[in-house]
């Protein structure tokens, strides 16, 4: 099969490599339709997450119709349309009996390295380093899901695959990332990051209840789909964030914020040369402006909320504004298995229509070029749909530019009703 | 900007977490008592602590060492020694330097507790050299020569009190030197008798040991095992049941004549309020091949400390899951030389 393969820092190749099959009873095979570049798969590009090993095939948003399955499964059959969740998870332990699927212990066969990076192992993740377990990615023709009566969840042929394909991993991790905000009536959202989790977090913090909420980024493209997802925008190359939310909010602050920017985040003066110089020696692992300035902005005993990525130590962290102001702090790798059910319905019911992030469709071959445009937010990119199946040239490539209605009539509008 | 429908239904959120199942009294069973009783942490030893023992040795041998190291020729007035002895006495305040960070710095003492008694035996065959009557200073000697008789019972009654009490109490009558002796712990959602019913299936063994190649029944208590023998040669043993508490616990060793004499012992510990078990297992033996083997062996994971590890990790997977989690056997693209090492040595996946 054809897969997109890591060979270190910005050296993807996308090459023939052998077929998966089944290597444990409860696993499954599927024949991908459809995968995505996350945003944390340019961590992956760009290098910085630890424990990767040329030639492993990356990726881990996807879905597809299963061709195999093994003799444990026996919810799923040959046939089935699935999306299927990042995380992997056994269903049995103590943690995904409490339905903390990122949590599970059994998943992961590294486990040991991750403990001696983190104190304690979390699940395995498709595609996403040997630190959690080397699994093969979902950028490719096929994929092995292992313990797949857990995580796969069938999805009705009336939806499309940009309709369902992001319950993978952004849509839940943005929904995940508003729900831990515990938001009341009444409550303003800030959100650092306009990507796909940023967006989907500004979707349903306003499904959540939120009575406002505030868009942070500084690409024109990405703040006009945050304003088309009902926020208001904030360029920071313009204002002073933390003066303007400040005066939004009578000077209190919002009562809660989200970080969907992570560890590879950008900023200007002192403290962005630091985390620059800091980060390249590697004293420090990220960078993490949006963090820092989350943690100042958020009002007294307020929630900060982090879907993005953080991969090990980083500096000059506020602590003393989570002490002194008590802040509640909430993060974690989704647990996209509780939430598959439920935002299905959602889109089903025609509540939000997830296929709005997408700008560009690109043949599998063509992901390494993909990465590079989504890493430089080039023609004004938010989200890469690769289609392994499709043939080069390019298929389809959907134009976003920023300040115009996207083409394609189904992208961009604002869908929640 | 959008005004949320309020008819959501999802405030409270997917995600909460259902009722934790689990008795409402967090009682535990007699047995489970008795189970607990008999799992000491390495710091308590009966009777006697022996440990405080060790560190106030510990820091009598950094005192002298320094004394010895910074002013040697008082020292070696003060102890009848001479004051013209200045490079033996600097040299012995350097072994008793190292000794005492060796004492107070690892979690073994044992090792650098006998370390002292070797040096006290030393320093005793000096000062006798000194105790000819001819010896203006013998008066002074025959103190110091008392002085370090004492230090060195007491050396020698803590370093032996360490060593005794080391192992576990379920492992009796097996000589096993602290420093072969391995313990780890692992947390299952699993009942402790589930957790028993599996282990006893002697048979389940070879699934999750990875060292383990067969074990067979030869009668209702004893044993044949076949080991791998991943850096050492492959071995076998016989070995018997010493201990078998339905539920609760599980200890064997091996029959007298083995190769490797080994004994090992299995606690099923009930985690509290109903949350599974906490299964202990702890192990005895000799690497074959000694220290270099032992280094190297740990350096690739096959060290006995990781194996016990990685084999609950394996036996609490089976248990819960139903299999054992791999990657061995997935499409990658090409390898590097590093690559591929690593994965032949399981530092990127296990099994």
């Amino acid at each position: 099969m054809k897969a997109n393969v890591w060979y270190g820092k910005e050296q993807l190749r996308v090459e023939e490599v052998p077929d998966p099959r089944i290597l444990n009873p409860r696993d499954a095979i599927i024949r991908i339709t459809s995968t995505a570049i996350c945003g944390s798969d340019l961590h992956i590009y760009g290098g910085y997450i630890p424990g990767m090993l040329a030639g492993d095939i990356i990726g881990h948003e996807f879905m597809g119709e299963v061709v195999e399955v093994g003799p444990g499964v026996h919810n799923l059959k040959v046939g089935d349309r699935v999306v299927n969740p990042f995380p992997i998870a056994c269903g049995g332990c103590f943690f995904c009996q409490q339905n903390q699927f990122s949590l599970c212990e059994n998943s992961n066969p590294n486990a040991w390295a991750a403990e001696k990076l983190w104190g304690h192992s979390p699940a395995g993740l498709f595609g996403y380093s040997h630190l959690l377990g080397g699994y093969a990615g979902g950028q490719a023709q096929y994929a092995r899901i292992p313990f797949a009566d857990v995580g796969p969840i069938k999805v009705p042929d009336s939806l499309s695959d940009e309709q369902v394909l992001f319950l993978s991993d952004v849509f839940p991790t943005g929904y995940m990332a508003a729900e831990q905000c515990n938001i009341q009536p009444g409550d303003t959202v800030a959100v650092w990051g306009c990507g796909p989790v940023g967006l989907f977090s500004i979707k349903s913090a306003l499904l959540l209840g939120a009575e406002r909420v505030i868009a942070i980024d500084r690409f024109p493209e990405r703040l006009h789909k945050a304003l088309e997802a009902g926020a208001e925008a904030l360029n920071y190359e313009q204002v002073d964030v933390l003066e303007v939310l400040a005066d939004m909010t009578g000077g209190r602050g919002p009562d809660a914020c989200i970080d969907a920017v992570g560890m590879e985040g950008h900023s200007h003066g002192l403290m962005g040369v630091y985390d620059r110089v800091m980060q390249s020696l590697m004293l420090e692992s990220d960078r993490p402006p949006s963090l820092r300035q989350a943690l100042k902005a958020c009002r007294n005993g307020g929630t900060v909320s982090i879907p993005a990525v953080y991969g090990g130590f980083d500096d000059k962290i506020p602590f003393g504004s989570i002490v002194n102001r008590a802040l509640t702090l909430k993060s974690g790798q989704t647990h996209v298995q509780r939430y598959l059910k439920p935002l299905l319905e959602l889109i089903e019911q025609g509540r939000i229509d997830p296929s709005f992030i997408v700008t560009h469709t690109l043949p599998l071959e063509q992901a390494p070029e993909g990465y590079k445009m989504f890493r430089d937010k080039n023609d004004a990119c938010v989200k890469v749909v690769l289609k392994p199946w499709a043939e080069p040239p390019i298929l389809n490539s959907v134009q976003g530019t920023g300040q115009d209605e996207p083409q394609d009539g189904q992208a961009g509008k604002p869908h929640l009703h | 900007m959008a005004t949320p429908p309020s008819q959501t239904g999802t405030q409270a959120g997917f995600g909460q977490r259902p009722e934790r199942r689990g008795p409402a009294s967090s009682e535990t069973s007699p047995q489970s008592r008795t189970a607990h009783r008999h799992y000491p942490s390495r710091k308590q030893t009966p009777n006697f602590d022996a440990t405080s023992l060790a560190q106030g040795l510990g820091w009598f041998s950094i005192a002298l060492g320094a004394a010895a190291v910074l002013a040697p020729r008082a020292l070696g007035s003060l102890t009848g020694v001479g004051r013209e002895s200045g490079g033996l006495m600097r040299s012995t305040g350097v072994r008793e330097l190292a000794t005492g960070v060796g004492i107070l710095s690892r979690r073994n003492a044992a090792p650098w507790l006998w370390a002292r008694v070797v040096g006290d035996v030393v320093d005793l065959a000096v000062l006798a050299t000194g105790l000819r009557a001819e010896n203006p200073a013998q008066g002074r000697v025959a103190v110091s020569f008392g002085a370090v008789a004492g230090v060195l019972a007491l050396d020698a009654f803590a370093a032996s009190h360490l060593t005794r009490h080391a192992g576990h109490p379920l492992v009796s009558g097996v000589a096993a030197p602290t420093d072969l002796y391995f313990e780890a712990s692992i947390a299952t959602a699993k009942t402790p008798d589930e957790c028993y019913r599996f282990w006893r299936s002697i048979e389940n063994l070879p699934r999750f040991m990875g060292n383990l190649e067969s074990v067979q029944a030869l009668d209702e208590r004893r044993f044949h095992w076949v080991a791998k023998g991943t850096v050492a040669p492959a071995f076998e043993w016989d070995c018997e049941i010493t201990e078998d508490r339905p539920g609760a616990a599980l200890a064997w060793r091996t029959l007298d004549g083995a190769q490797v004499p080994n004994a090992g012992s299995v606690i099923f510990e009930p985690a509290p309020h109903g949350r599974g078990t906490i299964v202990r297992l702890s192990i005895h033996y000799s690497p074959v091949g000694g220290r270099l083997t032992a280094a190297l062996a740990k350096l690739l994971r096959q060290d006995p400390q990781s194996q016990v590890r990685e084999d609950l990790r394996r036996f609490k997977q089976l248990l819960e899951s139903g299999e054992i989690a791999t990657t061995q056997g997935q499409p990658t693209g090409r390898r590097t030389l590093i690559g591929r090492a690593a994965r032949r040595w399981r530092l990127t996946s296990s099994h």
